[in-house]
């Protein structure tokens, strides 16, 4: 019977056109609170105020890069609204701030807060929530326990994987070293030393025959490098922050101590650590890097670095571009678009932590050649390579292989 | 003594509060408490959370009231009696197991004997001096945490996370609420103990050791003691407010309880109105909601724009919302009369 053969084809027609139109829209859409068809929502916790408002830059480029990326189209057609609070590095405001962002400006997700006390402060909540904690912007190895803490991941390499890429290089190079060890005498310095030794294993009790830690609040170090040298030791681990590893560069000269000198990554930066110790005072001290140095000379004509004074002549011409954070602020920002990006139209909290548990050698403009963004769903350190690197004349040269010390939280 | 110390001393002193005016009217308090306890069922839990804290801070404001403006003497140390409350809370949480409910008490006492302690010596002490020594205090504590001695109790720079409290009895209430309701009750009971306390014999004493130290010796008071003790209570009410805190904020750290958090409370206490208890809420209010505005107004310099916030409170209405309160009064009479 022709007609309702034609009727029923028709109708089988209407409903597959139907099942084309409608299902597969709503099957892909899918949206938490803090992202709709027009906009991604973003909190952000830094310190503006109070000490350590040295780090407010950071949030503040973030907010440039995203302007950009919103000039640009936004992601996947999504404007991207970034809500960054101010927590004065006090707990306490931390807890308020994220609550804040979660409950009443109802945002996807907590991108870089910044600080382990922080951090620490709202990690529980975050994860009770299930509201992603991604990128967080602290060096501690804690954040990578995507057992306990699923809602949580890092982003920088971590200070214990650093300092057992030091202690491994000690080991091998030189294994009858006598080690001396300045650290900052907080949460940083203690993960530091505590990767340092781990790092040494056995033979860390016998090599290091001086340690000596510091209060942020002194103001100079001399003393303790004094110290230290009386020790005798021919091998110097400085965990130090930036002001304070300057001294400790400068003292070195003046007493005439020239041990092997491994700086931590924290205070590499050629514009506000070797330069003001001195060039002449810096030569062959050891670190390590993952990120591009802005105020290296080496990087002039580097793609990645032209790119990133593109973006800060047009969105941040008032940036001081020899501050380390700028550029640490501009990779993570890419790294949450990136993310973003490759959730497509599933913009779940759920999905969001999937996808930022799967990056696959991702490479960005700011980070050394050879170093790649990589996570899975048990490693949530993203970045856990770094190059070493020894100062020469006025800018640093890398040395061996790309290096990987991945460190469990 | 000398001249010096004198004149220091006088102009140090707090203006006289007569202990009538340190309180609330029946019909207003009513009215505040029934806005207390029914706000919380008809806004989310963000606000419910920052309504704890707002009863947390008000509670240590109106400790460092009791101290002012009742004995007359000043502490920027408070910081640090908050911070040994809030260790004390979390550690016997967390360590020890304890009921939270039953860890308040242990804070307040041993922030009580802390207080008194610190009392002793500081009784040689007045006005700007004793400003400085408690100063001292609160700056000396942030590190004292950070000791590796007692590392093994206090979490050291990682600082405790502490565990919140469900709703007991299966009661169909989310934490916050829960926990809003359970500071709501102990604030209450704080704020009436400490208004019989101002209305006590000994609330007499300290008042008559703040109008003037002499003649209240000479009628008999013992001023060492009664010093001792406004610093006792005033410790011990700031310990269980730091508890609360701790359990509130589920988190201790030694850069929680910096010496900004003893400026803030002092901040409160003056905003408030010195020697006014019920001010103190108003004082909480200022200093967790003000940097919220200016950080609204302008995110690079909202350390400016706070200050000048303050500044204009300060200007406008010195005596701070005690002023308000009694002009909104006098208002009142005025339009009953005609």
């Amino acid at each position: 019977m022709p007609a309702i053969g034609l009727r029923l084809g028709a109708f089988s027609a209407a409903l597959a056109l139907l099942a084309a139109t409608v299902t597969p829209s709503a099957a892909q859409k899918k949206y938490d609170v803090g992202a709709s068809d027009s906009e991604i929502k973003v909190g952000n916790i830094m310190p503006y105020s109070g000490a350590a408002s040295a780090y407010g830059v950071i949030g503040k480029t973030e907010e440039a890069y995203f302007r950009k990326i919103n000039a640009e189209g936004g992601i996947n057609g999504r404007k991207l609204t970034f809500i960054s609070y101010d927590d004065a590095y006090t707990p306490p405001k931390t807890v308020e701030q994220a609550r804040r962002l979660v409950e009443s400006d109802e945002v996807l997700l907590i991108f870089n807060s910044l600080g382990t006390p922080p951090n620490s402060a709202i990690q529980k909540y975050m994860n009770q929530k299930k509201v992603p904690q991604l990128f967080v912007a602290t060096g501690a190895t804690k954040w990578n326990d995507p057992k306990e803490f699923p809602w949580t991941m890092g982003w920088q390499p971590n200070y214990q994987s650093e300092s057992i890429i030091y202690a491994k290089y000690i080991l091998k190079n030189h294994p009858n070293a006598r080690i001396a060890v300045l650290y900052q005498n907080d949460d940083y310095g203690k993960d530091y030393l505590k990767g340092f030794k781990d790092g040494l294993g056995a033979e860390a009790a016998s090599l290091i025959v001086a340690e000596d830690s510091y209060e942020v609040t002194e103001p100079t170090i001399d003393s303790h490098i004094v110290r230290l040298k009386a020790s005798g030791a021919d091998v110097f681990f400085n965990i130090t922050t930036p002001k304070f590893a300057a001294q400790a560069i400068k003292k070195n000269a003046e007493l005439g101590w020239k041990p092997l000198h491994f700086l931590n990554n924290v205070s590499s930066s050629i514009g506000s650590v070797i330069k003001p110790a001195g060039f002449e005072n810096a030569q062959d001290i050891i670190s390590s890097q993952y990120l591009k140095d802005p105020t290296d000379p080496q990087w002039k004509t580097d793609a990645g670095m032209i790119a990133w004074n593109q973006f800060l002549d047009k969105y941040y011409p008032e940036a001081n571009r020899a501050d380390a954070f700028v550029m640490f602020a501009y990779t993570v920002a890419q790294g949450l678009v990136h993310v973003l990006k490759a959730c497509g139209d599933d913009l779940t909290r759920e999905n969001v932590m999937k996808q930022a548990a799967s990056i696959r050698d991702l490479e960005l403009g700011g980070l050394l050649p050879g170093i790649k963004v990589n996570t899975s769903a048990t490693d949530f350190a993203p970045l856990s390579q770094l190059q070493l690197i020894k100062f020469k004349g006025e800018t640093w040269e890398r040395f061996g292989e790309i290096l990987s010390g991945d460190v469990g939280g | 003594m000398s001249a010096a110390e004198e004149v220091v001393t006088e102009a140090a002193a707090v203006e006289a509060v007569p202990k009538r005016a340190m309180t609330l009217g029946y019909g207003t308090s009513l009215v505040v408490l029934a806005a207390l306890i029914l706000t919380p069922l008809f806004v989310k839990n963000f606000i419910i959370f920052q309504m704890t804290m707002l009863l947390i801070y008000g509670l240590a404001v109106l400790a460092l009231n009791i101290l002012t403006g009742g004995s007359g003497q000043f502490s920027l140390g408070q910081s640090a009696f908050y911070a040994v409350g809030a260790y004390t809370s979390a550690i016997l949480m967390e360590h020890a197991g304890m009921n939270y409910a039953l860890t308040l008490p242990v804070a307040g006492l041993i922030c009580f004997g802390f207080g008194f302690l610190f009392g002793q010596p500081a009784l040689r002490l007045s006005g700007v001096y004793l400003a400085l020594a408690t100063f001292a205090l609160a700056t000396a504590m942030p590190q004292l945490l950070k000791l590796g001695y007692f590392e093994h109790w206090t979490g050291g720079v990682q600082g405790l996370v502490v565990t919140k409290p469900d709703a007991p009895f299966g009661l169909p209430m989310s934490q916050d609420m829960w926990l809003y309701y359970f500071t709501l009750a102990i604030t209450i009971a704080i704020y009436i103990a400490s208004v019989n306390l101002l209305r006590s014999r000994s609330g007499r004493a300290f008042m008559a050791i703040r109008d003037n130290e002499i003649a209240a010796s000479a009628m008999g008071v013992d001023v060492a003691l009664y010093k001792t003790l406004a610093f006792g209570v005033s410790a011990g009410i700031t310990g269980v407010a730091g508890g609360l805190g701790a359990i509130a904020v589920q988190f201790v750290a030694p850069d929680g309880y910096t010496i900004t958090l003893a400026i803030s409370l002092f901040l409160g206490m003056v905003v408030g109105g010195v020697g006014w208890l019920p001010g103190s809420i108003v004082g909480s209010a200022f200093i967790i909601f003000v940097p919220n505005i200016a950080e609204g107004i302008s995110k690079g310099l909202s350390g400016a724009v706070f200050g000048v916030l303050l500044f204009l409170v300060i200007f406008l209405v010195p005596h701070g919302a005690r002023q308000v309160a009694i002009i909104a009064q006098q208002l009142i009479g005025k339009l009953k009369k005609n």
